[in-house]
């Protein structure tokens, strides 16, 4: 989760993240460099003492500031696809589960073996305990396994909403009459949070969304399901 | 419609619905749909053939996988009362 007063990205939790991580530091470097280069040549202008009131043209400068900006948009772009295309690789899922968003809650369906469907919802502020989230915890988490490519499968029963965990680098729109598909794959155990990403309605602040994440072995031996 | 527990397969042996290169981008609820239109017509086809619908459990455990549960069951009271819009 974030902490307080946090600016950057949380830490990430899934290989698509990771990647996202190094392409916004290297993207916001670039931006800082542009940055400092105008200001510092803003200061200078305005501090100057030297005039020239005989300036006409200037070929080869104007040259230079139309091709390097090319060549640095080109620099963020072809990283930037790299991981788009990543994020759509045809990665043979192991588990699929449904989340389907409501006003003002979100539903789970594990339904690969049996049926397990429940309802998970904000813990109202009465009724946290020591250590609780406001805000954040909910009364039942969605537990997955680690480093198992999940399928989430996203729909809203009402409204739109967007179902999104910063830490795994997921936000996929819950669009009533469609069925979103999301893949991941969880790289460390541990409790993640987010929080829904599409105005909703009065409540909208308070549906969101955590992931219990457990080794595979524990998940297999089944504490999710009652079957 | 055949009984939920008939059609579960035995532990370890049915994971996931695998990727389905006919439906290949985000948008999976055509995959859904027409899973379930093809698990009724597979019913239909082999019943009505005197075959065993074992191999329609296929279909079966892709829909029930993929597609939202309150769906699934507005679909088959839709059936039940003969207004399905679907072709089965």
């Amino acid at each position: 989760m974030a902490h307080a007063a946090q600016v950057g990205l949380q830490d990430a939790t899934s290989p698509i993240m990771e990647e996202l991580i190094i392409f916004h530091d290297h993207a916001l470097m670039i931006i800082f460099l542009i940055c400092f280069l105008v200001l510092y040549a803003l200061f200078l202008t305005l501090t100057t003492k030297l005039t020239n009131t005989n300036i006409s043209d200037a070929q080869e400068m104007e040259t230079i500031w139309t091709i390097l900006p090319a060549i640095i948009l080109v620099l963020i772009a072809l990283p930037s696809l790299r991981i788009l295309y990543m994020t759509d690789e045809i990665n043979d899922p192991s588990f699929t589960i449904k989340s389907i968003g409501h006003q003002w809650y979100w539903t789970y369906e594990y339904t690969d073996y049996g049926g397990l469907i429940f309802n998970s919802y904000m813990l109202p502020p009465l009724f946290l305990e020591p250590g609780d989230l406001r805000l954040l915890d909910v009364d039942n988490r969605v537990v997955l396994p680690v480093e198992a490519p999940v399928r989430m499968m996203i729909t809203s029963q009402d409204v739109l909403h967007s179902w999104a965990v910063p830490t795994l680098g997921l936000k996929t729109d819950a669009i009533p009459g469609r069925l979103n598909q999301t893949t991941f794959t969880a790289t460390r155990p541990g409790v993640y949070y987010g929080q829904c990403s599409e105005i909703c309605g009065a409540n909208h602040s308070f549906m969101p969304i955590v992931l219990e994440l457990i080794p595979l072995k524990i998940f297999e031996m089944g504490p999710v399901f009652a079957l | 419609m055949l009984d939920v527990e008939a059609q579960e397969p035995p532990k370890g042996k049915w994971s996931t619905p695998p990727f389905d290169p006919r439906f290949p981008n985000q948008n999976q609820i055509r995959n859904c749909y027409q899973n379930f239109l093809d698990y009724h017509l597979c019913l239909k086809t082999r019943t009505r053939r005197g075959k065993s619908t074992q191999p329609c459990e296929y279909y079966f455990r892709v829909y029930h996988s993929l597609c939202p549960i309150s769906w699934v069951e507005s679909w088959n009271e839709q059936i039940k009362n003969g207004t399905f819009a679907g072709k089965i």
